[in-house]
Order: C-alpha cells, then structure tokens, then sequence
C-alpha cells in the first residue's frame, strides 16, 4: 500500500469519525434541549371571578375580551333538531347547537376554567354530546356529555392553549350528526388577545346530504348512501344557500379591517377558501400561532378552521367561495361581505368597454 | 357503577313476579326462527352470533296492558316504585298512578318506563325482555325477506322511519314478514341486556363511558358500519341506564322457543 492510499485511508477514517460524531453531538444535543423546551408551559395563571359566556348565532362573533386575567366561564348549550330552510322551497331537519347551523360561537381566554353544560332539548329523538377540539381530556369531553332528550351533562376544563377551535358532536352514528350540522366554533384568545379589527365575523363550511337531488323542492331526508360516497348534494356556508348572501351579507365600510373565523364542519370534504376581489393580509394559519401573509386561497380540513384579516380596500362585494368551483356553481358555496363607500381609483377602476371591430 | 348493579343484586325486593293474568289478552307471540347474523356490536372475540329459535311480541307493550300490570302490582305505580328502579319521569304522563289516560292513548306504547319495571312486567306474563341479539335478528325482517338488513334500500328506510319515530297505536306501523308490527319507527324498545352488550374485562365497560358510541364507533363495529338506523338504537341503548325513563323507550316481551 503506497503511503498516498494510507493518507486516503486515515482521511476517510478521520472524516467518517467526525460526521459520527457530530451526529451523536446533535443526537445528545437534541435529548438534553428536547422537544419538551420547543412547546410552552400553558400560562395557567390565577383564575379570579366568575362570568356566563355570551354567545352568538351566526355571522356574528361575541366582542373581544378584554380582561387580562383568567376567570371561570359558564358555557350552556342546548341541542336543538328542528327543521329548518337548507335553500329556496327546500326543508331540511337540521340537528344543531343552539338553534343555529353552525352552532353557537363560544369566546373564551387562554388559562380559563369552563364549566360547561350541554343539554338535550326534550324534543329530541336521539341522545347527542360534543367534542370540543379546545378541550384536553378524554374525548374532547365526548364521553362526559352524553345526555339523552330531556337530560343535562357536563365538564369543567381548562383552555390550555390558544387558538381557533371546532366543536361537534361525536354520537353514532357521527357522521350523520355532523352531516346534519351539528357543529361550531369555539376560539381560545391568547392571553395578550388578538389585534383590534373593525369588523369580526363566522363562518363555517358544511357538506349536506338530501334525498333528492340539489335544488329538490320539500322536506328533504338525510341520505345516507351519498354520505357514505362522500357525495353531498349541497356545500354550504352557515348552513343554508344565501345564509350570508344578498340582503344577509354583511356590510363594511371601505378601508375597514376584516376579521374572519371561518370553520370547517364536514364531515367529509375539505375547503379551498378564498375570497373573490381581495387578498388576505394575514392568514392565521389552521387557527393556529403560525402567520401566514398576502395568501390567496388557503386550505381549511374538515374538522379544522382558519383566521383570515383583510382590510377592504374598495368598495365591492367580496365573495367567499371554496374555490373547488363546482361547489360554488352547483352545490351552493357562496358567501358575501358587501364593501361600501368611495371609489379608490388608485387601487382599482374599470375602463369603459370598447367594440373591437375589424 | 360496577358496585351499583351488584348491589341491586343483593337487594331483597322482588324484582320477578310470579306469572298471573294481566287482566287482557297478552299480543300474540310470533316464532322468530334462529340463525346467524353479524351484529353492529359483538362480544371481544366474536363477529358472528347466532340466535336460538324465539318467541317475540308481535307488538309493543300498551298502555292498557301496563295499567292492569300496575293495577295488581301496585308497587309499580308511579308515586310507589323506588327511586332506585325508576327515574323522576316514570309514568309522567299518566291520568292517575293507575289510569293510563283517554282510549286514543290507552293502545299507544307505554313509555317512560324503566328497565328494571319493564322487565317485572315481563316476568309477570311468564316471559322475558328480549336480548339485543333477538331484537337485532328480528329487526333485519323487512314486508317480504327475514333478512333485508344489509341491502341499501332497506338501510335507508330504517333511518327515516327511526328518525320519524314516534309511538304507534298498537297493531299499526311498520308490519314485517313475519307480522311483527313497529321494529322500525315506533317507540325505542328495552332489551334484557342493553348494558352488557358491550361488557368486556373491564369494568369501566358498564358505564356510560367507553362504549364504542363516539367517533371511532365504526371503526370498532363487527357488523356492517353502514347500518345508521342500527347505530342510533346502539347509541340509545348506550346512553341509558336502568332506571332511566322516556318518552321515547317503550318494550315488547319474548320468550324462549323451547
């Protein structure tokens, strides 16, 4: 062996030794910081009064909270089946929480104790309960709120961490209690709060089964077959076709701030939201911590939501639509905030159209 | 909860009468054949169960029926009957402890009934609530097969009419092939073990807690996960407990072939 094939022997010896040992540095590195010190301690500061949480149909979101400590939140919520209208001439017995598709909005603090208490209304025909994504326990509380018609049953849990949260119910068969609009939204504020908007509104996406055909005059029953191939009949914005368009879309001023929570109920498709004429100036990504910026269309799973802002910079009807377009086309995937006020030509002016003969 | 059911065991109150007339002619009892099916929900270890020959009730239980039963067993009136055996809306609706009301609801389903008061009434004819096994199997009949359970179009139709539930006059309603009225759209039924059925080692199993009724239910079955009308009733009986009482759970009575 020459001394020059020696000297390429140790080289490779020596390099292969040190990338070992780098390796293992970083693999020591890694156990002693640990993924532990990469997640927050949750701020389970003192817990001082008591209050009953307000609650709100749809579009409307609860005012912003502005104590700066935790408290003990009451939160009552009664399930409610009732038939209700799902589009123009077409009935639809909707099973809801609170009255409403999606239910009752829930606002809360990061740290505060909820008591919380779901009833079944007597009217009811089938036993109900709900997981709330915002709670860490066993089933999101699933197991600890099986209440049957006429009864009442609850937890008390703590908002460990922030962030925009679906609830829903988890009773077999759960995706027919899903499909039948038995979700909503509940957000965890973080403790230092969220940036003043002008203007907060909810939203939530749902997938509809019926009987009979989209557009199908009547009372419509629940179809389990089309459930079953992931095959709605109907994409809906707050649980009805024009829930939030024409005379019930929201009105905002030119250059206001938007805030949107728009949720996911399923069961089964996933959202591509996008607002038709703006941009989102921020995207708080899945309901979480993480910001995105200047987002066109950003994806909502089911069982999921998001937190889009934007200043509406002219005035205009923006339209809500998942932007697989065939839902807004056919199956009912339209929602719309109308922005009044002057003209910004400096942003956007349409020319005068022209022939262009030959 | 475990220690409630054990206690009830040991207590000394009768919970079986001695067979006697009930003051009317007890509904006609039709033979349901034995055989195998894949229940929603089985035993650990078990995907097909089979059920023995049976005699089953060929209607709810009526209001009538239970009157007399209260009438001769008054420790069953309402007022009478221990906490213990029946909830706060036991018999609610009813005109007096021991009148069930106008003709119209004299052949309705009783309902707001207990299990442990449904199942006395039961020992009192001589026979027995049935198993949910036996109520399953028979509810798989539709007007002309004994086992339409897994076709679609029965599927379908066994979800609307348990969402259109509500309680039939005795005789009317859903009427299967082997003349069995209202399995499908009538009241809610008891069955001798709606606890049980999802028994395992254990005991947290008897409670309302970890019975399969939440979202991985269909992923746990061994039936068909396609049956929702199954589902719903599964998901009642998970829900209740013995003394529970509603306006929606009524019973039939069964009785071994042999």
């Amino acid at each position: 062996m020459s001394r020059n094939q020696k000297r390429t022997i140790w080289t490779t010896v020596i390099v292969v030794l040190a990338m070992a040992g780098g390796v293992l540095a970083m693999t020591a590195a890694r156990t002693t910081t640990g993924l532990d010190d990469t997640i927050p301690q949750p701020k389970l500061g003192a817990v001082k009064g008591v209050e009953v949480a307000t609650l709100t149909a749809p579009p409307h979101v609860p005012p912003p909270i502005t104590r700066k400590h935790a408290t003990t939140v009451k939160v009552e919520l009664e399930v409610i089946e009732k038939v209700m209208k799902l589009a123009n001439g077409v009935e639809y017995e909707f099973w809801t929480f609170g009255g409403t598709v999606p239910g009752s909005f829930i606002r809360i603090r990061e740290g505060d104790v909820v008591e919380f208490v779901l009833r079944n209304h007597h009217s009811s025909k089938v036993p109900h309960n709900i997981d709330l994504h915002a709670v860490t326990g066993q089933g999101g509380g699933a197991e600890a709120t099986m209440v049957l018609p006429g009864e009442d049953a609850g937890m008390t849990f703590r908002a460990l961490q922030p962030g925009l949260y679906v609830y829903h119910c988890a009773m077999a068969p759960v995706p027919m209690h899903i499909a039948n609009g038995m979700y909503g939204l509940i957000l965890v504020e973080p403790a230092e709060g969220l940036p003043a908007v002008d203007h907060e509104f909810y939203v939530m996406q749902g997938d509809f089964y019926t009987k009979g055909r989209h557009g199908e005059p009547g009372l419509q029953a629940f179809d389990y077959q089309k459930l079953y191939d992931e095959k709605p009949d109907y994409v809906l914005f707050n649980g009805a076709v024009g829930a939030m368009t024409g005379d019930n879309a929201p009105e905002v001023k030119a250059g206001e701030t938007v805030r949107l929570f728009v949720g996911n109920g399923g069961p089964n498709l996933s959202s591509s939201f996008h607002a038709i004429g703006e941009i989102f100036d921020v995207v708080r990504m899945e309901g979480g911590s993480l910001i995105n910026r200047n987002v066109q269309t950003t994806m909502i799973p089911a069982g999921g939501s998001t937190i889009v802002e934007f200043r509406a910079d002219v005035p205009s009807t923006v339209l809500l639509v998942d932007h697989a377009i065939s839902r807004v086309f056919n199956k009912g995937a339209l929602a719309a905030i109308r922005v009044v006020g002057d003209e910004q030509p400096l942003v956007f002016q349409e020319h005068k159209r022209h022939q262009t003969a030959d | 909860m475990k220690h409630r059911w054990l206690l009830l065991a040991l207590l000394p109150f009768p919970l079986a009468m001695p067979a006697s007339g009930s003051g009317r002619p007890a509904p006609e009892l039709v033979r349901i054949e034995g055989g195998t099916f894949r229940p929603l929900y089985a035993q650990p270890g078990e995907t097909v169960v089979s059920v023995a020959p049976f005699l089953l009730d060929a209607r709810p239980v009526t209001r009538a029926e239970f009157e007399s039963f209260v009438r001769e067993h008054p420790r069953w009136q309402r007022g009478r009957a221990p906490a213990l055996f029946v909830s706060a809306g036991y018999l609610h609706d009813w005109a007096s402890p021991t009148a069930a009301g106008s003709a119209v609801d004299r052949e309705l389903p009783v309902t707001d009934v207990s299990w442990f008061a449904a199942r006395a009434y039961c020992a009192a004819r001589a026979a027995r609530l049935p198993t949910t096994n036996e109520w399953e199997f028979a509810a798989r009949a539709d007007e002309r097969r004994p086992d339409a359970a897994s076709g679609s179009g029965f599927r379908q139709r066994a979800l609307e009419l348990a969402l259109g539930r509500r309680p039939e006059p005795a005789g009317r309603g859903f009427q299967d092939v082997r003349g069995v009225f209202a399995l499908h759209g009538g009241v809610m039924e008891w069955v001798s073990d709606f606890q049980s059925i999802f028994a395992g080692s254990d005991s947290r199993v008897t409670s309302r807690r970890d019975r399969n009724m939440t979202c991985a239910a269909g992923a746990t079955t061994s039936g068909d996960s396609g049956d929702y009308a199954a589902f719903l009733r599964y998901a009642y009986r998970a829900t209740v407990e013995g003394r529970t009482t509603t306006g929606t759970m009524g019973f039939r009575c069964a009785r071994s072939a042999s």
